[in-house]
Order: C-alpha cells, then structure tokens, then sequence
C-alpha cells in the first residue's frame, strides 16, 4: 500500500517535471536572441522532458501491469541519436545562410573559413511586403 | 577480433556489437523473447550489417567496456545538469547570457569518436557543436554562456575526449 503511495508520487513528480523542462526547452524559442542560441532550448531542455516522462511511463506500467516495460528505453536511445544530429544539420545551415548573431557574440566572424559558411551567401527566400494569410506562417521561420 | 579465425570472423560477421544492439533493439521493440522473435531477430541482426557494410567507415573496436558504461553515466549525469543550467538561462530574463563561437583543437581522428564526441558536446551544457573542419582539426562550438574559452576547452577534453580516446583508440 505505502509502497504504491510512494510510487504515485514518484511518478507524478516525473511527469510534472518532464512537462516543466519541455516547457521551458520551448520557451527558450520565444526568449533567446538569435537562431543558434534558439538552437540549445530544443537540443537539451527537451531531451531531459521527454527522458523524464518516458521514466514515468516505464514505471506506471510496469507497477500497473507487472510486467517490465522497457521498450521506452528505445525512445530515449533514438532521441539521443538523433537531438544532436538535427542540432548540427540546422546549425550548419545557419551558417552557410550567414544567419545574425546578437551584439556581442564573440569569436564569431573573423574565423569562419569558407568551408565553414560557404562562398557565397545562400539568399534566404525573398519576403512578401504585405504577407497573405497563408504567407504569414513562413514568416516565423 | 584476434589473430586466427579473425579474417573469417569479419567477413560474415564483421561488426558484433552492432549486430547485438540491433538484437536488443528488435526485441525490446517487439516486446517478447519467443524463439521465433529470437530467430527473427538474429537472421536482421546478421543481415543488416551484412547489407549496410558498404555504407559504413571502419568502426573502431570499443577497447575498455566498462570505461565505456563510466563514460555513459558521466554524460547521462551531464545532461541533467545541461538540462537545469539551460532552464535556469531561459527562465530569467534578467541575466542576458554571453553567447559565443569556440574553436576547439581536435585530438581524436577516428570519424566514429568524433561523431560521437560532437553529439555530446550537443547534449550538454550550454554547447552546440555547429561544424567540422573539412581537415578534421577543430570543430566550431556555439557556446549559450561564455566564461572563459581556454576553461571551456580544457573541461571538454578532460571530460569527454579523453575518455573517448581510451576506449576506441589507445
């Protein structure tokens, strides 16, 4: 009986926690300045959020249902993979787009190569002056 | 693996950790232990990389097992703490954070480790790895908050790097 008390807490405390850090790994689109400080919110505030509730879920079936549910160890291992790949691909990106860093951000042009961003700025899709309805959410990106 | 049936060995089973992982993954996955699953499992688990081995670079042996199970905590552990450093950042709005781009020399040469040392820098604190040099010397770094460029290369190397080179390549 106590034993299923504590394991509710536990796993509620999971959940509530996963849903903060995924929260505040969103939030970090809104607050940060720029494209490549955007980058961290989802490549880690994220990861811990999902890791947490996938923890939740593993011990609310496993309790519930006796058996070991594990398989969610999978999602996390598929995330770890490929958070960070993601991560780099955009980052990258960003680079060869000569994307603007915030005031302030150091080391950052003198020591790009040509490799690095590429010889020739990649034009970013030009923008309609009055945006239609449907144009409005390319905006955002 | 060694000397005599070595040759053998990495012809028809030339990468036995993959061909493991790829078990555990179709049997977690299917979520059972019955012999025909078993069966199943093997025959993909023996296949693919048969299939796949043309698309892959020399994976290197993983030499220390159990520094490889340390490694893992260290940045599982890592990722917690990335996780709480980087909410606190979002979450107040006052402190603006000092971001930056970092050089860091590489030591490790294998594509493997690098990828693998990369992808770590990704998931922990304040740290994207953005690129590679074509020459494999130096990745570019996006650092969140930057302090101190020379404390933050030397904490990379000693925690990440260096253990990575132990396990593939010494």
């Amino acid at each position: 009986m106590t034993l299923y008390v504590l394991l509710e807490w536990v796993i509620s405390f999971l959940l509530v926690a996963g849903g903060l850090f995924a929260f505040t790994g969103s939030l970090g689109m809104l607050q940060f300045k720029d494209f490549f400080m955007r980058l961290h919110g989802p490549t880690k505030g994220t990861t811990l959020g999902i890791g947490c509730i996938l923890i939740a879920s593993m011990l609310y079936f496993t309790v519930t249902q006796g058996d070991f549910h594990v398989q969610e160890l999978l999602i996390t291992l598929f995330l770890f993979i490929t958070a960070p790949v993601t991560g780099h691909i955009l980052a990258k990106t960003g680079l060869h787009m000569h994307l603007r860093f915030i005031t302030g951000t150091r080391g950052a042009t003198p020591e790009f190569l040509d490799e690095d961003v590429g010889q020739h700025r990649v034009e970013r899709p030009p923008r309609p002056k009055r945006p239609k309805r449907r144009a409005r959410a390319r905006r955002w990106l | 693996m060694n000397g005599g049936h070595g040759r053998l060995a990495s012809r028809w089973l030339p990468t036995p950790t993959l061909s493991l992982l790829l078990l555990v993954v179709w049997l977690l996955m299917v979520r059972s232990l019955a012999p025909g699953q078993l069966l199943l499992g093997l025959a993909l688990a023996w296949l693919i990389p048969l299939i796949t081995r043309r698309f892959w670079d020399p994976l290197p042996r993983v030499k220390h097992p159990l520094k490889l199970l340390r490694f893992t905590g260290h940045v599982l552990w890592d990722i917690v703490k990335a996780n709480l450093h980087v909410s606190l950042l979002i979450l107040s709005p006052r402190r603006t954070p000092h971001p930056g781009f970092v050089e860091y020399p590489l030591e490790v040469q294998e594509p493997l480790t690098i990828t693998l040392l990369a992808n770590t820098i990704t998931l922990t604190p304040g740290t994207v790895s953005t690129n590679i040099r074509l020459d494999r010397s130096s990745l570019l770094i996006h650092v969140l908050d930057l302090d101190d460029e020379q404390a933050l290369i030397e904490e990379i190397r000693q925690r990440y790097e260096r253990p990575l080179k132990e396990i593939f390549e010494c």
